[in-house]
């Protein structure tokens, strides 16, 4: 199923863009699995996904960790720790 | 009421006070951040996530109406380029008592810098940094919990 990712702050200027919309294979149902799935997109992906450590993510608009599941899921977001106030 | 904003234009102090005033409270308690020029930064720039932001922010600010006795909850945060000096963030408790209205106003404030999706990015002469996270603002942030 179609499934948008937004990305933000460095992860956006890493990978070149701020939005894709994108299919992955069903055996892909986490956020981490996601990610994983999305690096082999480009270097620029593997670049930017390259420190998990590094990213935080929101699943349709609501903060999770990246063990979250993805079914079902319309709109990831993946993203840097955040430094809003 | 509450009442959540994500806008490019300046915060208008005296009006986002005076409407939080306007709830019948007993106490109103505000915090205001500014833009700091911290090691000789010239400019500041917010990127968030449209959607998301105002939804996380309306969390942050039922979860305090949820908490303490609120008559109102205010957070009106700035977004997009700003110079040192300005106001980049504001928040408001008004509750019949201070206890409340202070105690609410730190949630707000503490909760907002962990839990809703902005990112700063510095100008120093010309160049460019995203600014990193800091486990102080995680501690803070926890002591809610």
């Amino acid at each position: 199923m179609a499934l948008t990712v937004l990305y933000f702050a460095w992860v956006r200027e890493a990978i070149g863009t701020g939005e894709e919309v994108v299919t992955p294979p069903a055996e892909v149902t986490t956020v981490a699995a996601l990610i994983g799935w999305l690096a082999n997109r480009s270097d620029a992906h593997a670049q930017a996904f390259a420190d998990r450590a590094k990213l935080r993510a929101a699943v349709d608009q609501g903060f999770v960790s990246l063990d979250a599941s993805i079914v079902g899921a319309r709109e990831v977001a993946i993203f840097p720790p955040v430094t809003g106030g | 009421m509450i009442r959540v904003a994500v806008q490019r234009e300046p915060i208008d102090l005296a009006a986002e006070i005076a409407a939080a005033e306007g709830e019948g409270a007993g106490a109103v308690a505000t915090f205001t951040g500014l833009v700091r020029a911290d090691d000789g930064v010239g400019m500041l720039e917010l990127e968030h996530y449209p959607g998301g932001t105002e939804a996380a922010l309306t969390r942050v600010a039922e979860a305090a109406a949820a908490r303490w006795s609120l008559l109102g909850a205010t957070i009106v945060h700035r977004v997009g380029p700003m110079t040192p000096g300005e106001r980049i963030v504001f928040v408001a408790a008004a509750a019949p008592h201070r206890g409340d209205a202070l105690a609410a106003c730190a949630y707000l404030i503490d909760r907002l810098k962990t839990d809703a999706p902005f990112w700063k990015r510095e100008t120093r002469g010309g160049e460019a940094q995203w600014v990193d996270a800091k486990d102080s603002d995680d501690a803070a942030a926890a002591k809610w919990d």
